[in-house]
C-alpha cells in the first residue's frame, strides 16, 4: 500500500552508517543509509571487506586443489559450491560421473539446501525480533544435517567432499539408516514450526507487503533463487536446465505471488519440504558401483572454456572456467548469486523504515563470502 | 492484518511452553564429550616413516603448500631416505587432499581435537612426532578400514528430544 | 496485649510498638523503605534468573548453570561483572546529562512500590490516590531515557530514545483508561482498597481491561514484543548503547525493576494482590508477581517485535477505542449492580471481550505502508 507524504516541517536528512560490524548484517557488509526521521531515502552499499582473491588463487592451484577454496565461498552451503565447480570442470574436460556418485551428489545437495534455508529462515525471523527462539529451533535441526555430513566426510562446515568425476569417498554403512531417521523426523518438525510461526499476526504485519520486488524488475536485474521465485518468476535450474540426475525426480517448484518478505520466507520453507521429497526418492534405489570416475589427481583439461551452473540455495551459482591446457585454470570466474541478488536491495528498500531495511536485507539471504569472494 | 484475532500468537505461545517440558539438546562440555565422527578431519597428521618413500605427491596435492619434505641419499647404505617431513598445521586447512593423494598410505589424518598450543611455532609437526601411538589414533578419513577401532559417532537424531514422535 | 504471634508478620511487628512511641511514623517509614529496597533488589535478582533459565528452557537449551548450584548466583555474577567494568563516556557527549540519565530513569521505579500493598495495610503510604500516583510517576522514566539518548551523541541512541518517547506517550492513555474500569468496580483509587474489594478477582470481571493493561504496560517498559527501543538487531542497543559499567547496570536494573513493578501492579489490580489461603499473604503476593513476570518472559520468547508505526497504530486505533468501550460497559454494569458485581457479570464480560476483539480487529489496519520518496 503506498501513500504520499508531504513534508510540512523543514527537516534535514542525515546519514547513518550500518557499519561492517553490526548485529544483524549477515557478515561484514556496510550500508550508508540516508534517513529522514525513520524513512529511508537512499542507501549506499559498501562491501569488499571479505575479499580474499579466490578467483586469482584459482590460477595458482590445481583443479582438484581449488575445491577446498570453493568451500569457503558461500560457507553456509559448501556442498553446493563444490558441486557447481565440479560440474564446470567436468563439462570442460568431458568427464562422466558414475551413477552411484550422482545419487550421492543429489542427496548431499538437497541436504545442504535444507541446512542453508534453516539459517536463512532463522536469521530472517530473528531480525523480525523473535528473540532467537525459532532460530535455535532451526539450528537444532541443522545440527542433525551437520551430523550426517560429519559422518560422510569428517567436517561440519567446509566439506571438500565432491571431486571432479564423483565424490571423494563412499558413504559409510550407517549413513542411510541415519538419513532415513532424519527424513522421518523432519516433516513433523516442519509442521510444528509452521504451526508456530506461519500465522503469527506480528510476523504477518511486519513482513507482508514489505519490500516488494516486482516480477519484471526481478527478471531485469538477473535475480535468481528463492528471491525471484517469490516474485512469481517460475525459474529453477533443476527444472529449466537440469544438471546431474534431477530430471529423474519428481518435485514441485514453490513460487510466490507478491514478492514481499513474507513470500520469500514461505518459498524457503516450502523448498525445504520439497528437498525432503527429493531425498526420499533419491535414497531408495542407489545403485552400487564406483563413486569416482577414473581421473588422476592432477587433471590437465583440454583447451577451451565452460560454464557450469547449479541451483544453489541462494540462487544460480555459476563457475566460468577457461583452460589453456595446463594443470590449473587460466581464468576462473564465479557468478556470485548473493551479489547479484543484492543489487536489487536499493530499489526494494527506498521508502520503508529502518526496521524494514533490516528485514528486507535479511530476506534476500546473502553470505558475504560469496559477495566478496 | 489481524485476521486471525490473535490466534496465531496463541499457537506460537503453546509451542514455546511445550518446549519447557522437553529435554534440552545440550551436552555439558567438558564433562560430557560427544564422540566425533569416525572420519574426522582434525588438524593432526599421522605419518609413518616405514611406508613413506619421499615421493612428495602429498606436498604437490596440498593447496596451501604446508608440507615440506627433504630427502637425501645416504651413500653409505646406498639408500634414499626421507630426512625431514614437516607439516605446518597452522597453515593447513584440513582438506585431506594429502591423504587421498598418497599412493603408499603413509599419511593419515588424526582423530584428536584438543590440540591448542600457546605458540605459533609449536603448531608445526615434525617427523617422528607424527607417528601413530595408542593415544594418537588415525581417523578413518579415506581409510574406512580404520573405522572399527574408533567409537561410534553420537548423532543428534538418535537422542529422542521430543516426546511422542 | 501483645503476644508472640504479633511478631510473626511484618504488620504485627509494626503494630507491636506502643502507640505513643515518639517516632512511630518514622519507624514505619524507615522499615518500609528498607523493606522495599530489599524487595526490589531481591525480586530483580529472581527475575533475571527466571528470565534466563526460562527463556533457555523454552529455546531448547539450558540457561546459566555454572555459577552456583543451578546457576542461582548468575545475577550476582552479572552485577559484579558490571561493577568492575570501565566507565566510558563518549568524547562528544553532554557530560551532566549523560551522568544524570540513569539516575532519573531509576528512581521513579522505586517510588512506584511505595503504594503497593504487601499485606493488608502493609504499605509505605496508603495514599488515597494510589493508582493515579503510579500512572503519574511511571512516566518520569521516559525523561531519563530521552536524556540518555540525547546525551550519548550517537544517532542510534537518538533513534531509540525518540521511539521510546513516542511509544510511552501513546500508551499512557490506554493504560490509564483500562485502570479506570477497575477503579469503578472497586470504588476507590487506593490500591489497598482495590485489593480488599476483590471478592471475585478482577481479571475475571475485567478481562478486556487486563489485556489492554498488560499490552500497554509491556509497551511502557520496553518489553517484547514492543522492545524496539532497544532492538538488538537494528540499532545495536538503542538508548543505552554508549553506557558501560555502573550506569549500564542502572539501566539494566531499570528494565527488570519496571517489569517487576508492572507485575506487582497487575497482581494488585487484577489478581487479588495478597489474597490467598494457607500461605502468608506476602508470599502469595510474591508468587503472583513472579507468575505474571513469567508470562512476560513467555511472550518475549515467542513473539517478534512490531515496528514503530505499527506500535503507534496499535495504541491509538486499537487499544484506545477498546479501552473507552470497556469503560462505558463497566460503568453501565456498576450502575446496574451498585453493590458489587455478581458472577454472571464474569460471563457477560468475557463474551463482550471476545466479541469486541474479533469485531475490532476486522476494521484495524496496521501502520503506514511505503512512503513515496
Amino acid at each position: 500500500m503506498t501513500t504520499t507524504q508531504e513534508m510540512t516541517l523543514r527537516t534535514e536528512p542525515f546519514v547513518v552508517n550500518f557499519g561492517p560490524v553490526h548485529p544483524s548484517t549477515h557478515g561484514v557488509y556496510r550500508m550508508r543509509a540516508t534517513l529522514d526521521g525513520e524513512v529511508i531515502l537512499d542507501i549506499e552499499p559498501v562491501f569488499g571487506y571479505l575479499h580474499r582473491g579466490i578467483e586469482k588463487l584459482a590460477e595458482e592451484r590445481t583443479y582438484t586443489g581449488f575445491i577446498p577454496l570453493t568451500d569457503r565461498l558461500d560457507y553456509l552451503a559448501s556442498m553446493s559450491n563444490n558441486l557447481g565447480y565440479c560440474i564446470a570442470v567436468e563439462k570442460l574436460a568431458g568427464i562422466k560421473v558414475p551413477e552411484r556418485a550422482e545419487h550421492i551428489r543429489v542427496i548431499m545437495a538437497e541436504l545442504q539446501r535444507i541446512a542453508s534455508h534453516s539459517i536463512a529462515v532463522g536469521a530472517f525471523v530473528n531480525d523480525c525480533g523473535a528473540y532467537f527462539t525459532p532460530f535455535l529451533y532451526l539450528f537444532r535441526e541443522r545440527e542433525k544435517v551437520l551430523d550426517l555430513f560429519d559422518m560422510v566426510c569428517g567436517q561440519r562446515l567446509t566439506y571438500n567432499y565432491m571431486r571432479i568425476g564423483g565424490v571423494s569417498q563412499d558413504i559409510p554403512p550407517e549413513f542411510l539408516p541415519a538419513l532415513e531417521k532424519y527424513v522421518n523426523h523432519m516433516t513433523p518438525f516442519l509442521n510444528e514450526f509452521e504451526f508456530f510461526l506461519k500465522q503469527n499476526e506480528i510476523l504477518l504485519a511486519r513482513a507482508k507487503g514489505v519490500g516488494i520486488l516486482p516480477n519484471q524488475a526481478a527478471i531485469d536485474c538477473g535475480i535468481s533463487g528463492p528471491v525471484a521465485r517469490a516474485s512469481g518468476v517460475n525459474w529453477d535450474l533443476r527444472k529449466a536446465d537440469p544438471y546431474s540426475i534431477y530430471n529423474r525426480f519428481e518435485f514441485d517448484i514453490p513460487t510466490g505471488e507478491a514478492g514481499d518478505c513474507y513470500d520469500r520466507y514461505r518459498v524457503r520453507v516450502e523448498e525445504m519440504k520439497q528437498s525432503l521429497r527429493i531425498i526420499g526418492q533419491a535414497m531408495k534405489n542407489i545403485p552400487d558401483g564406483p563413486v569416482r570416475a577414473d581421473v588422476p589427481h592432477i587433471i590437465r583439461a583440454p583447451r577451451g572454456e565452460a560454464y557450469g551452473h547449479i541451483e544453489a540455495p541462494k540462487g544460480e551459482l555459476g563457475f566460468y572456467l577457461v583452460s589453456d591446457d595446463s594443470i590449473a585454470p587460466y581464468r576462473c570466474h564465479i557468478r556470485p548469486c548473493s551479489l547479484i541478488n543484492l543489487t536489487a536491495l536499493r530499489e526494494m528498500v527506498r521508502g520503508w523504515k529502518v526496521a524494514d531495511l533490516i528485514i528486507i536485507f535479511g530476506s534476500i539471504d546473502i553470505t558475504m563470502g560469496e559477495v566478496d569472494r | 492484518m489481524f485476521e486471525r484475532y490473535g490466534l496465531g500468537m496463541i499457537k506460537g505461545m503453546m509451542v514455546t511452553i511445550l518446549h519447557l517440558l522437553r529435554h534440552p539438546t545440550v551436552s555439558q562440555y567438558p564433562d560430557q564429550c560427544l564422540n566425533m565422527s569416525r572420519r574426522f578431519r582434525g588438524n593432526e597428521l599421522i605419518w609413518s616413516r616405514e611406508k613413506c618413500t619421499g615421493c612428495a605427491t602429498c606436498a604437490k596435492a596440498c593447496p596451501q603448500g604446508a608440507i615440506e619434505i627433504v630427502t637425501a641419499t645416504v651413500p653409505a647404505d646406498n639408500k634414499y631416505e626421507v630426512q625431514t617431513y614437516r607439516v605446518d598445521t597452522g597453515y593447513c586447512i584440513q582438506c585431506g587432499l594429502c591423504v587421498e593423494a598418497c599412493p603408499f598410505d603413509a599419511v593419515y589424518l588424526g582423530y584428536s581435537y584438543e590440540r591448542a598450543k600457546y605458540r605459533r611455532g609449536e603448531v608445526i609437526q615434525n617427523d617422528d612426532e607424527m607417528k601413530e601411538t595408542p593415544d594418537k589414533l588415525a581417523s578413518a578419513y579415506y581409510h574406512p578400514e580404520f573405522a572399527d577401532k574408533l567409537p561410534v559417532q553420537t548423532l543428534l537424531v538418535d537422542k529422542i528430544v521430543e516426546k511422542g514422535k | 496485649m501483645i503476644t508472640w504471634q504479633d511478631f510473626s508478620t511484618p504488620v504485627g511487628l509494626y503494630k507491636a510498638l506502643p502507640p505513643d512511641w515518639p517516632v512511630n511514623y518514622w519507624w514505619h517509614f524507615a522499615f518500609f523503605t528498607v523493606a522495599i529496597l530489599v524487595f526490589v533488589i531481591a525480586m530483580v535478582l529472581a527475575a533475571i534468573y527466571i528470565e534466563r533459565r526460562g527463556m533457555g528452557r523454552m529455546q531448547s537449551r539450558l540457561g546459566p548453570n555454572r555459577t552456583g548450584p543451578f546457576g542461582l548466583l548468575q545475577p550476582i555474577a552479572d552485577a559484579v561483572k558490571v561493577l568492575l567494568k570501565e566507565n566510558l563516556v563518549p568524547a562528544m557527549a553532554d557530560k551532566p546529562i549523560h551522568w544524570l540519565a540513569p539516575v532519573i530513569a531509576f528512581f521513579p521505579v522505586l517510588l512506584i512500590f511505595a503504594v503497593v500493598p504487601f499485606q493488608n495495610g502493609a504499605l509505605l503510604a496508603d495514599l488515597s490516590i494510589g493508582i493515579l500516583y503510579v500512572v503519574a510517576i511511571s512516566s518520569v522514566t521516559t525523561v531519563g531515557v530521552f536524556m540518555a539518548g540525547w546525551g550519548s551523541s550517537n544517532k542510534y541512541s537518538l533513534l531509540g530514545a525518540m521511539r521510546n518517547v513516542a511509544a510511552v506517550v501513546s500508551y499512557e492513555i490506554p493504560l490509564a483508561l483500562s485502570v479506570v474500569g477497575v477503579v469503578l468496580i472497586a470504588g476507590s483509587l487506593s490500591l489497598n482498597d482495590i485489593v480488599l474489594g476483590q471478592h471475585i478477582p478482577f481479571i475475571l470481571l475485567q478481562p478486556l481491561g487486563f489485556l489492554i493493561f498488560f499490552t500497554a504496560g509491556c509497551a511502557e517498559i520496553n518489553r517484547s514484543p514492543f522492545d524496539l527501543m532497544e532492538a538488538d538487531s537494528e540499532i545495536v542497543a538503542g538508548f543505552h548503547t554508549e553506557y558501560s559499567g555502573m550506569k549500564f547496570a542502572m539501566f539494566y536494573l531499570v528494565e527488570y525493576a519496571e517489569a517487576i513493578a508492572l507485575s506487582a501492579i497487575i497482581t494488585t489490580l487484577f489478581l487479588g494482590g495478597w489474597k490467598g489461603w494457607w500461605l502468608p499473604p506476602w508470599l502469595w503476593f510474591i508468587i503472583k508477581t513472579l507468575v505474571v513476570f513469567f508470562v512476560m518472559v513467555w511472550t518475549r520468547t515467542t513473539l517478534p517485535r512490531v515496528r514503530i508505526d505499527q506500535l503507534m497504530a496499535l495504541a491509538w486505533k486499537f487499544l484506545f477505542p477498546l479501552a473507552l468501550l470497556n469503560l462505558f460497559i463497566t460503568a453501565a454494569q456498576v450502575l446496574v449492580w451498585p453493590d458489587g458485581l455478581p458472577w454472571v457479570a464474569v460471563i457477560i464480560n468475557i463474551a463482550v471481550m471476545v466479541a469486541l476483539v474479533v469485531i475490532w480487529s476486522r476494521f484495524f489496519k496496521v501502520g503506514w505502508g511505503r512512503v513515496n520518496v
